[in-house]
């Protein structure tokens, strides 16, 4: 039936009963489509690749992105002010939000205030953190997601999957069905094409129609009170230029000292993030258009705790590539609902235990440390290190199951004695040639969807002692 | 304490010490052709390249690529009579049928193929994106290496508006095919007016 929008709006998938693992086991299931996502994000990565190799100095932009950002993060209570005292000056309502909530009943009251009822929205994942969809149509408020990949997963009932691709683990023609049911396109097309097609129109008459208009904020300019915002479809453009009302949601950790710093930070941002060169569109709000009103709400959520923790204020720098994603071996063969949180990932696992501990409790284990996330971060966040870094405060917080704790007392135990370790070795090594089925199998979670391998016949110690003696 | 009280007192008190600017936060890139530089690129995003002498060269290549689109908006001067009607509309919302969108870019930026096109170009904000085609005049003369140049030449706050503008509106979240044509304009050409 066209036109017919899903009452649920985003809710999150996974229940909050299930941790990564448990997640990622389900997502796994269907080997085909975990091999596709793997080598998908991996292709997005290459592109990443490819378009950075073109740059000559990129490294020295990476330094620059970073420190621009460790000066806005140092001084980020003064550039705030600067900020709101030049968009007032701009003829731009700002308002404040310490949480998801108050965020929340600002944009229904300024709905209100405008007598709209429906509102088209570009991509936003701080709306996303905030579940405004939620919120707004439990108040009657007709919500509608005008990203193409965010227009699917908001049919579907469920939450993006990835920051910059938010319906990455959807097939075509699981994409097809949803239009065919909610869009009325063919039974059983499946052409990216056609189905884009659909989706234009059927977003074209809501962009007409609508009276006002969310936009999430990329970068926010301290000197001039301006705001930039970058995509490649044209939603948010569309929305904000036909509406009566332009909201722009922006966490406080958006602020860029400098009009100059968006060309380090532009340059950085659709390389990392696709392998473009730039978005199609960066588009610079200052002032509202004549007729228009045009808020932002500055919004903390967590974000000046997070600023006062010094092992982790540095995932503020953040500014929503995706390229950790792309490049997580683990994000790429458990996709993002795996991670139960708006900004999934290896990012999304530094952001999140911040927000609730016990919740999030499972997602700095949901790495294997190897530090890609790291190497094509394009501000230099120490993302690994950070995963690292929560293990240790959320065991010694006691967020962590005694299983783990228990393995690691045995593990810590046996590599601090090296006779039991020795010991060790040789009896796995002997166990693992004679009675195989002792670690294949299923009671083993390293077994799972994994071969185990031939065991050697020596260690390295032995191997080392008997080539001294054989000299 | 009011929301805003709270969050800058919390800010305050729990930022790092602070940390100084870069010192270099400009670049340098080097394109022996910036024509060639800016044509390559916006190749490879989906646009289309043409370098003309003059506006009459302008005015022929728009009229033979376009010919067939009924309602057309110029707000370029020397191609003003391109246009199919005066569109001097006070609602963006009547733009909506709008073909093909002429205007002029201020700066094109080589490394990306980006044009900044503020809101006083197009007369109304919209009209860039709700045309169903683009086509941006460019002096050559105002192309420019990278980013941090076009930054450097510009006052974005000049403009109530405006927006760097690079290739047609596309959208790749369908499995990672691209389709040219999400929301904004389905194609664009830029035309590129030999002046340097």
């Amino acid at each position: 039936m066209p036109g017919i929008e899903n009452p649920f709006g985003s809710k999150p998938v996974t229940s909050n009963m299930m941790n990564h693992s448990e997640a990622a086991e389900v997502f796994t299931e269907d080997v085909d489509r975990t091999t596709w996502h793997d080598k998908t994000l991996w292709f997005v990565r290459e592109k990443r690749d490819k378009a950075v190799f073109q740059i000559p100095e990129w490294e020295a932009l990476r330094e620059a992105g970073s420190r621009i950002k460790h000066n806005a993060l140092s001084n980020l209570d003064e550039y705030l002010l600067e900020f709101e005292q030049n968009a007032i000056k701009n003829g731009v309502k700002i308002h404040w939000a310490a949480d998801g909530h108050e965020h929340n009943e600002i944009v229904l009251q300024i709905l209100r205030e405008t007598g709209a009822t429906q509102m088209v929205k570009s991509k936003s994942m701080l709306t996303e953190e905030c579940h405004l969809n939620d919120f707004l149509i439990e108040k009657g408020v007709d919500v509608v997601d005008t990203d193409l990949g965010e227009r699917v997963v908001q049919l579907a009932g469920e939450p993006p999957s990835h920051i910059v691709m938010p319906c990455i683990h959807k097939k075509k023609e699981e994409i097809g069905e949803l239009f065919h049911e909610h869009l009325g396109t063919e039974k059983g097309a499946s052409d990216p094409k056609y189905l884009a097609e659909a989706a234009r129109q059927h977003l074209r008459e809501k962009f007409l129609t609508r009276r006002a208009a969310l936009t999430g904020v990329n970068f926010a300019i301290a000197e001039t009170g301006g705001f930039v915002v970058c995509t490649n479809e044209g939603n948010a453009d569309m929305g904000a230029h036909l509406a009566d009302v332009h909201i722009a949601s922006m966490g406080i950790e958006k602020i860029i000292p400098k009009a100059q710093h968006l060309g380090v930070f532009l340059r950085l941002l659709a390389r990392s993030a696709t392998g473009q060169p730039i978005t199609t569109y960066s588009s610079h709000f200052h002032r509202p258009r004549q007729g228009q009103t045009m808020h932002i709400i500055i919004v903390d959520n967590g974000r000046t705790t997070q600023l006062g923790r010094p092992d982790f204020r540095n995932s503020l720098k953040c500014i929503r590539c995706g390229a950790c994603m792309n490049t997580c071996p683990v994000y790429r063969r458990s996709g993002g609902h795996s991670y139960h949180n708006a900004v999934a990932g290896p990012i999304g696992s530094i952001l999140a235990p911040n927000l609730d501990m016990r919740k999030n409790a499972d997602l700095p284990f949901a790495s294997t440390l190897c530090g890609s996330c790291s190497n094509v971060c394009p501000v230099k966040i120490d993302i690994h290190d950070q995963l690292y870094k929560w293990r240790q405060v959320l065991v010694a917080e006691g967020y962590v199951d005694s299983t783990k704790k228990q393995g690691m007392k045995l593990m810590a135990s046996v590599l601090s004695s090296p006779k039991l370790f020795r010991f060790s070795g040789k009896a796995g090594r002997t166990m693992m040639r004679l009675l195989p089925y002792s670690v294949s199998n299923p009671l083993n979670p390293w077994f799972k969807q994994r071969e185990m391998p031939e065991p050697p016949k020596e260690s390295f110690r032995e191997w080392y002692v008997n080539r001294e003696t054989n000299k | 304490m009011n929301s805003r009280e709270r969050i800058l007192s919390a800010v305050k008190q729990n930022k790092p010490e602070f940390q100084p600017l870069p010192e270099t936060t400009r670049f340098q890139s080097d394109y022996p052709d910036l024509v060639a530089k800016f044509s390559e690129i916006l190749r490879f995003i989906g646009g289309t390249p043409v370098l003309v002498a003059n506006y009459e060269e302008a005015e022929t290549y728009i009229r033979q690529t376009y010919n067939d689109l009924p309602s057309v908006v110029s707000k370029v001067p020397a191609l003003q009579h391109l246009a199919t009607t005066d569109w001097d509309v006070l609602d963006p919302h009547q733009l909506e049928t709008v073909d093909l969108a002429i205007i002029q870019g201020v700066i094109g930026v080589a490394e990306n193929s980006a044009i900044w096109v503020p809101e006083e170009r197009g007369g109304h904000r919209v009209l860039p994106f709700i045309c169903q085609h683009l086509v941006l005049l460019l002096n050559t003369a105002d192309l420019v290496p990278n980013m941090h140049d076009a930054y450097e030449r510009l006052n974005i706050s000049e403009s109530g508006f405006g927006a760097f503008i690079a290739g047609p509106s596309k959208t790749a979240d369908i499995e990672q095919a691209l389709v040219i044509g999400a929301h904004g304009a389905r194609s664009l050409s830029v035309v590129l007016l030999q002046n340097s």
